[in-house]
């Protein structure tokens, strides 16, 4: 036990983890004014063109979101999270046609079954991280696509797989009806979105989050201070699992037709490369990988660039960022314009400064 | 009290400790020799990371190796790492309140045995701050507030003055002698500065190719022809 005196000087000291006030309000304030533009002002500013591809940027933000526990948080390389993605969308496809069930039911169960599967897949996390995780998360996210390319996502068919090969009219994956239509559908999914980012936040701020942070930096650290490291490796995975496969859920009502080929493995790759350099430890990063991956190439679409040019941009893009900034993009910018606005600030009070000097 | 009987650990075809058999009483005990001893193995096997081929080791009553890894924390051992290893993303604050989280102290208020075992190591940072930001010195120190946090039983230091200036290697040999008095842990202390360890322990342990060749009070130890041949190669003094 420490002595009295410690622990009174202990207590003298301020809240230690307060961040100032005013930070916290402005940072909170723009949090919010970004989030209420993208719940009100977008979905009548933008085409609908455009809309679709924002719903691609909520659902990719989810996922990514997952990406940045695995890997920011815990420094496990997971290659799996477009088969983990196309297993929330398989799951959601199947209990839309089989069941009635409201909306928000199915995304949770495909949630929780997404979470089991990618549990599944976190297994080898237990033995081993690095290169070695990320190719057998690689070959197992092969494997479940070979699987789902094999036997097609659910269309409304009989039986387990819901598959009917021999349809004329395939039904399209229905929508909650307060999201029917794609302005709507875009809220529907940002919401979700924010949901998730919650979930991932609460995590990333307590308990959990901080044994993460202990682990990704040494395992033998983390056992020491009593964390299970085992436990809150599998955790990880299924937090991550649990989010892309909601994000899965909300992939399959918009576009209401799913493709084995909208979840090919190399895209795992992609994602990885992008969320590294969007910024693997904020949530930030997150959002800043989703809209590179699914915005970026919308644009370029729309200015007739083929999207192809973007694998070069983000192959520069992530060399870039881990030769100058680790933290990725999230962290960079707003370092940078706060640089150049300091710049900016001397360069205009230094001539000012001149003129009242006495001649 | 530590009683390690016998304690083998073997890998592959090298014998890092040979059926070393030692008693710790409480207070601070060093624990010295040259590299490659066993030292750091001896941590290890006390920490759960390494399974020892034999041996038994009865921590205050307690069979100490029946317990798995993570839950020693609980039990009460703390170590700190031959290169420091304080959690670079969290707070100074985070990096001991996770060990008194995990550890699942009861019976006292998180808050008030964080900001104490901060003060003890005589800390001066800010708890706020991330310890990615802290000299190393103070990494040491956070280590050292990590060790001592939520009443442990036993305190293993491997190398904590590894790399410091001579000034702050004398306020850590204050911090440690302060240990068995202000925490109540026994206190084992393995270094390669012989100063530190003489100001710290009342008794010392000397392992050599993994052997216990020496124990007893410091001061005696340190005089032993067979210790001096170990860390000089010679039995004569320079």
């Amino acid at each position: 036990m420490l002595d009295t005196a410690a622990q009174t000087a202990g207590a003298r000291q301020g809240s230690p983890l307060r961040r100032p006030a005013g930070a916290t309000m402005v940072r909170g304030g723009v949090i919010i004014a970004l989030l209420l533009l993208t719940l009100l002002a977008l979905p009548e500013l933008l085409s609908l063109y455009y809309i679709d591809a924002m719903i691609q940027v909520a659902v990719y933000a989810v996922v990514a979101a997952g990406l940045v526990v695995l890997v920011g948080w815990v420094g496990l390389y997971s290659l799996g999270q477009a088969a983990v993605l196309a297993i929330g969308a398989w799951v959601t496809a199947r209990l839309l046609f089989a069941t009635a069930q409201p909306y928000p039911v199915v995304l949770l169960e495909a949630g929780l079954i997404t979470m089991a599967a990618g549990t599944l897949i976190g297994l080898p996390a237990l033995r081993m991280r690095g290169l070695y995780l990320a190719l057998i998360t690689l070959m197992l996210a092969g494997g479940i696509t070979v699987v789902l390319a094999t036997t097609n996502f659910p269309n409304g068919g009989h039986g387990f797989l819901g598959y009917n090969a021999a349809a004329v009219h395939i039904p399209a994956i229905r929508r909650p009806a307060i999201a029917a239509t794609d302005p709507a559908y875009f809220r529907y999914a940002v919401v979700v979105a924010i949901l998730m980012f919650l979930l991932v936040y609460v995590h990333i701020r307590t308990r959990p989050g901080r044994a993460w942070a202990a682990i990704r930096q040494s395992e033998p650290a983390a056992l020491a201070a009593g964390i299970n490291t085992t436990w809150y490796k599998l955790w990880a995975f299924a937090l991550a699992s649990f989010v892309t496969g909601v994000a899965g859920g909300v992939m399959a009502g918009g576009n209401q037709y799913l493709y084995s080929i909208n979840f090919a493995p190399q895209d795992s790759i992609t994602l990885l490369a992008v969320v590294l350099m969007g910024g693997a430890y904020s949530l930030w990063g997150a959002v800043v990988a989703a809209l590179l991956l699914q915005l970026l190439p919308a644009l370029l679409h729309n200015w007739g660039v083929s999207a192809d040019w973007l694998t070069i941009l983000f192959g520069l893009g992530v060399l870039q960022v881990l030769t100058t900034a680790p933290r990725g993009l999230a962290d960079q910018v707003p370092r940078d314009i706060a640089r150049l606005g300091r710049l900016l600030r001397r360069a205009v009070s230094r001539p000012a400064t001149r003129e009242s000097e006495p001649s | 009290m530590i009683e390690v009987e016998n304690l083998t650990v073997r890998f592959g075809g090298v014998t890092s400790l040979a059926a070393m058999s030692v008693t710790f009483q409480p207070g601070t005990c060093g624990l010295i020799g040259p590299n490659g001893a066993g030292k750091t193995t001896f941590f290890n096997v006390l920490s759960g990371f390494v399974r020892p081929a034999a041996g038994t080791v009865r921590a205050f009553g307690s069979d100490l190796l029946s317990i798995v890894h993570f839950r020693r924390a609980r039990w009460g051992v703390r170590r700190t790492f031959q290169t420091e290893q304080a959690i670079e993303e969290l707070s100074v604050y985070d990096n001991v309140a996770m060990v008194h989280e995990h550890a699942k102290v009861t019976g006292s208020s998180r808050r008030a045995d964080v900001l104490g075992a901060i003060s003890f190591t005589g800390l001066q940072a800010d708890p706020a701050a991330r310890a990615g930001t802290l000299a190393a010195g103070e990494r040491r120190l956070l280590e050292v507030a990590r060790a001592v946090v939520g009443r442990p039983k036993l305190v293993l230091l491997d190398e904590p003055a590894a790399g410091l200036p001579d000034a702050e290697t004398g306020h850590l040999a204050e911090v440690i002698r302060k240990i068995p008095e202000h925490i109540g842990a026994l206190t084992i202390l393995v270094d390669h500065d012989m100063s530190l360890v003489s100001a710290c322990c009342e008794t010392t342990a000397v392992l050599d190719f993994g052997k216990l060749i020496a124990a007893g009070p410091t001061a005696e130890v340190l005089r032993d022809e067979q210790v001096i041949r170990a860390y000089l190669g010679t039995a004569e003094q320079p």
